[in-house]
């Protein structure tokens, strides 16, 4: 029954794709990038490459949300685009 | 613009779901990559020929520790060339009457506890990943990440001074050196052992145990190595980027 949370996370993860280059916040981008990564990280757990995940959910969802959100803050929250 | 952009997604979405399906299914023993010989050499021999359980960091610390050293190198570069564009040395005196006086509210107590008490907890995770790497996933990466993570954890819940007494600018640079020493310093070892550039095995003499050990040991080696490396530029990068290149006030 592996792939129906395969399925789940894979919507999940074009829904938030989507919105994170709709949004015109991008405070809120950063932030739903980052629950991108962890989605991401959640899929390779499933197929059992473990040590991909935890690099994902280390860098991705951790340390790279950071990075952005550190940016964001320190320049301009609004998209111009 | 704009739709000149989606237009480029959507063929380059159709050309990828066409070549989806030369793809071997998910886990097919038969497909190229299970069946070519050199997985299988690795997929059997890595525990008998390293006694590192984890095949994963087997193949990243030892067989292609190569690769695994340039990677370091590159995360090294990547956090140079972001001190080198962010980092404003030495302001005139007229921008420093400008500039805001330096904002010392104290930190809320209930962030400032939970961080405390989150802080050492952290700290021994990343430790246990770094440490553990070939045995269970991890290694010195991640370890590194979290372990860096732990320190922008303490300059976003007080102030990056307070962080900055524990790791100053000019410390953070030696430990990233020190980490691409420690790993290059292992195949420099093992060169004027009698061996290849990072051949662990020839290690026999400075490490116990025998051939098998001494790669498994020098594995974890390079894997602390990794570790400071990592550790020093995440943080780096974190403080220039909160506080404008100038290493006074964070977020």
């Amino acid at each position: 029954m592996i792939w129906i949370f395969d399925i789940i996370i894979l919507v999940f993860l074009v829904i938030t794709s989507i919105i994170a280059l709709q949004v015109k916040d991008l405070l809120s981008a950063a932030m739903i990038f980052g629950v991108y990564s962890f989605l991401m990280c959640l899929l390779w757990a499933g197929m059992g490459a473990v040590d991909v995940a935890f690099t994902e959910a280390a860098v991705g969802a951790g340390v790279s949300a950071v990075f952005m959100i550190s940016t964001v803050l320190r320049t301009d929250r609004r998209s111009s685009d | 613009m704009k739709a000149i952009g989606f237009i480029t997604v959507i063929i380059t979405a159709l050309l990828l779901l066409q070549a989806e399906k030369d793809f071997p299914n998910w886990g097919d023993p038969e497909s190229p990559a299970s069946s070519y010989r050199l997985s299988q050499h690795y997929i059997t021999q890595t525990f008998p020929e390293t006694t590192v359980p984890n095949m994963v960091t087997a193949v990243l610390a030892d067989y292609r520790g190569y690769d695994t050293m340039f990677e370091t190198v590159v995360i090294f570069t990547a956090g140079i060339a972001i001190i080198g564009i962010l980092r404003v040395f030495g302001s005139s005196s007229q921008q420093e009457h400008k500039e805001p006086k330096l904002t010392t509210k104290k930190p809320d107590i209930i962030v400032a506890t939970t961080c405390r008490l989150l802080l050492p907890i952290i700290q021994l995770f990343a430790l246990y990943v770094v440490a553990h790497g070939h045995h269970s996933p991890g290694g010195g990466f991640q370890g590194g990440v979290i372990f860096g993570a732990g320190f922008i954890l303490l300059a976003l819940s007080r102030n990056l001074q307070s962080a900055q007494e524990w790791v100053p600018e000019n410390r953070i640079l030696n430990l990233a050196g020190i980490g691409i020493f420690i790993y290059a310093g292992f195949g420099v070892v093992a060169l004027l052992s009698g061996g290849n550039f990072l051949d662990y095995g020839f290690l026999t003499k400075l490490l116990p145990g025998g051939v098998e050990d001494a790669r498994s040991h020098s594995m974890l080696g390079v894997e602390i190595g990794v570790a400071f490396t990592v550790t020093a530029i995440m943080f780096s990068i974190y403080s220039n980027l909160a506080s404008n290149g100038k290493m006074k006030e964070g977020i």
